[in-house]
């Protein structure tokens, strides 16, 4: 199923030709570039050989033809996208991307006087080549994991950095916005978060179409880098049309004591596949990982998710429930792994997939490896249909059929809600649920 | 004018199996029912069957109320109608609060002509009513925060029945064994309830074994199931005779019906045996 690319893929907007183009466009510290070129290298490598059969043997992307995708050209495009966030609160900052190119940054005085930044890859990696150097692409995502995240890792092209810096608390939230616009237009933004030691955060990031007819590919990475004692809630609600092909490796690290609360929204994109890694590095390191995922017509999301114990007395709890309607597909895999020293390890992982029609389908598969004596790890997959005497019950009551179903997976999906603490992330996931579901109150 | 509930001549199968063999039974507005009768004799079979389950299968007869045939409706249309089950086994609903169900129920059942995604009655106005009936219950407000039934204890669940049913105000209440499972305490709260919300708009049939809902609400019929009939319709003396004496002078007066009773309970052995 994982096939490689097909020859046509050579001569793409992303052949070495276009690559040394690509380069010249960019302005970057040398070390930048060479990051660039030897992921490159790892890019063209990895189109040589299969894609781990293990995470992707469930995903059949044959129909994904990347040679129809580029990265636009600059573009003084201004469309108007519709978002489920933005104007639900008032943000310390805005970081917006269309078609890869960052349309406006802002941050309040307050914290940019505290030293937060917050801002565009592009930039920031002139201005703070420094700062950004240590974190970026080195412990989170590695280029050379696979095929995505080379690609990605040459071909990044800005997205939305986060720095705060010691002890600093960022009370309000943040928000990112990355929108695709024009037909096949190729998204390689990059969500970058540096917490130093003691600080906290909120970001709220969120993808979204502006049409929802055209074409796109997001081949995406996000890395969330948490030094002791710091504490952050991340938010990514994936929102983009049904036509969007969406990569993305994903990686949060957790030093002693810190604290990750991570949430994850899956609605959109024609076919999703997210490698998710959350490695609790630290003694004390706790993380938090939520997903709703509703996929409907003949959408395919996919979550390959793995929390890793590397020290002792760390906790990871990620619940995971999906909605699966139509001929939609998700699928899950998940993997707790406990190094030998991580003792007292408290890791649990859940999956719940709910069923709304005969034709859909979902695959969740958790799994444990555990290399030390002393922990207490706990994971578990259900998987049913929506109830047909839940369903009699609530018409009894003078809902009509319809109503019901909805009711039942709005209350399917609240165990969830009840896990987020930031209460526009609720209303905004229950909302965009409502919409997916049909019922425009 | 008051409504009418008329059940005639009703045949039901369960998986082609007949259950009920041609009940008849008119309930009025204002009126108070009892329902009687043996395990196994039909009981909750016709209170499912009057709320629409789609196991339910009626082979012939019709359930109408005011006239209109309602046998084809599916329960949703039929609690907006102003039919009521008060469940023996209350379904739990995860995720979902009471008072968001609550809301969409209430709002259905008085505005019939109500489609999904359209307004709810005001918050303010349903909360404040909501109040009102959960105080008048006994009930800790709190329960219009938690999740439909879940984790509710047998008499938490009975309890809230009787809101829904407080809340809803159907024109015809069928009360499945309510007061079943519940300690003397429980069955008092229940049987208070029932007996206020009870009046000239409501009419109850109320299938129990005991007599303590009874005693709170008086019958003005007695009816009496026997393998899937009516085999008698008396008044509350009637009732009162069964709580004392069971159903051994039913049998004896219908041994026709008495008779099918023990085939089934054979059969029923026989087939339980082959597992």
């Amino acid at each position: 199923m994982s096939a490689t690319l097909t020859p046509a893929a050579q001569q793409t907007a992303f052949d070495a030709a276009s690559f040394e183009k690509f380069l010249a466009t960019r302005t970057e510290p040398v070390w930048a570039t060479e990051l660039r070129r030897n992921a490159f290298e790892a890019y063209r490598e990895s189109l040589l050989s299969e894609l781990d059969p293990e995470e992707w043997k469930r995903v059949d992307i044959r129909a994904f033809r990347p040679e129809k995708f580029s990265i636009p050209a600059a573009s003084a495009s201004t469309h108007a996208l519709e978002t489920l966030l933005a104007d639900r609160a008032e943000f310390a900052g805005v970081v917006s991307h269309l078609d890869g190119a960052c349309t406006r940054t802002t941050l309040s005085e307050k914290w940019a006087q505290k030293g937060v930044l917050f801002g565009n890859l592009s930039d920031l990696i002139q201005t703070h080549g420094d700062v950004l150097r240590p974190h970026l692409m080195t412990r989170g995502v590695k280029p050379d994991s696979d095929r995505f995240s080379a690609w990605h890792a040459a071909f990044w092209t800005g997205g939305t950095v986060l720095y705060v810096p010691r002890n600093v608390e960022v009370n309000e939230p943040l928000y990112s916005l990355i929108g695709l616009a024009a037909e096949a237009a190729a998204d390689f933004t990059h969500t970058l978060i540096i917490l130093e030691e003691g600080a906290s955060a909120t970001l709220l990031e969120e993808t979204t179409s502006a049409s929802s007819t055209a074409t796109g590919l997001h081949v995406g990475a996000v890395e969330l880098l948490l030094a002791r004692q710091s504490n952050l809630r991340y938010v990514q609600l994936q929102n983009w049309n049904d036509k969007v092909w969406h990569f993305a490796h994903q990686v949060g690290r957790v030093e002693a004591d810190a604290s990750l609360q991570w949430t994850v929204g899956g609605l959109g994109a024609k076919l999703a596949h997210i490698h998710q890694d959350v490695f609790l590095d630290g003694r004390g390191a706790e993380a938090e990982v939520n997903g709703v995922t509703f996929a409907t017509d003949r959408q395919v999301i996919s979550y390959y998710t793995q929390q890793t114990h590397n020290a002792p007395n760390t906790r990871s709890d990620l619940l995971y429930k999906d909605v699966v309607r139509d001929k939609a597909r998700v699928i899950w895999r998940g993997m707790i792994k406990v190094a030998k020293d991580a003792q007292k390890t408290d890791g649990y992982q859940r999956n719940d997939g709910l069923i709304m029609s005969d034709t859909c389908r979902v695959d969740a598969i958790p799994g444990l490896e555990i290399e030390a004596d002393d922990v207490r790890c706990t994971h578990g997959a259900t998987c049913g249909r929506v109830d047909e005497e839940q369903l009699f019950y609530c018409m009894c009551r003078g809902l009509s059929r319809s109503e019901a179903m909805h009711m039942i997976v709005q209350g399917f999906f609240q165990r969830v809600y009840d896990r987020i603490p930031v209460e526009i992330v609720r209303e905004t996931l229950g909302h965009a649920v409502e919409r997916k579901l049909g019922i425009f109150g | 004018m008051s409504s009418l509930l008329k059940i005639t001549d009703l045949h039901v199968a369960v998986d082609e199996k007949p259950i009920l063999k041609g009940v008849s039974l008119e309930l009025r507005q204002g009126e108070v029912h009892a329902l009687m009768g043996p395990n196994g004799s039909g009981k909750s079979t016709l209170a499912y069957t009057l709320v629409g389950h789609p196991k339910y299968e009626i082979t012939s007869g019709t359930i109408e109320i005011d006239g209109t045939n309602i046998n084809e409706l599916d329960p949703c249309e039929r609690a907006r109608l102003g039919l009521f089950l008060a469940f023996q086994y209350p379904v739990t609903i995860p995720g979902v609060k009471v008072a968001d169900f609550l809301r969409h129920a209430v709002t259905n059942i008085r505005n019939p002509e109500r489609k999904e995604g359209e307004g709810l009655i005001p918050m303010r106005e349903f909360r404040k009513e909501l109040k009102e009936r959960m105080e008048e219950l006994g009930m800790d407000l709190e329960f219009a925060r938690r999740y439909l039934n879940e984790g509710f204890s047998g008499g938490e669940k009975k309890r809230m029945e009787i809101l829904q049913l407080a809340m809803l105000q159907p024109k015809f209440a069928l009360l499945d064994e309510t007061d079943s499972g519940l300690d003397s305490d429980a069955v008092r709260v229940v049987s208070e309830g029932l007996k206020k919300l009870s009046g000239p708009q409501m009419g109850s049939l109320i299938i129990t074994h005991h007599e303590r809902l009874l005693e709170y609400n008086v019958p003005q019929f007695t009816h009496v199931m026997l393998a899937g009939k009516i085999v008698e319709t008396g008044n509350a003396e009637l009732a009162h005779e069964l709580h004392n004496h069971g159903y051994a002078a039913i049998r004896e007066r219908h041994p026709a019906e008495a008779a099918e009773e023990q085939e089934r309970q054979a059969k029923a052995q026989t087939a339980n045996a082959g597992f």
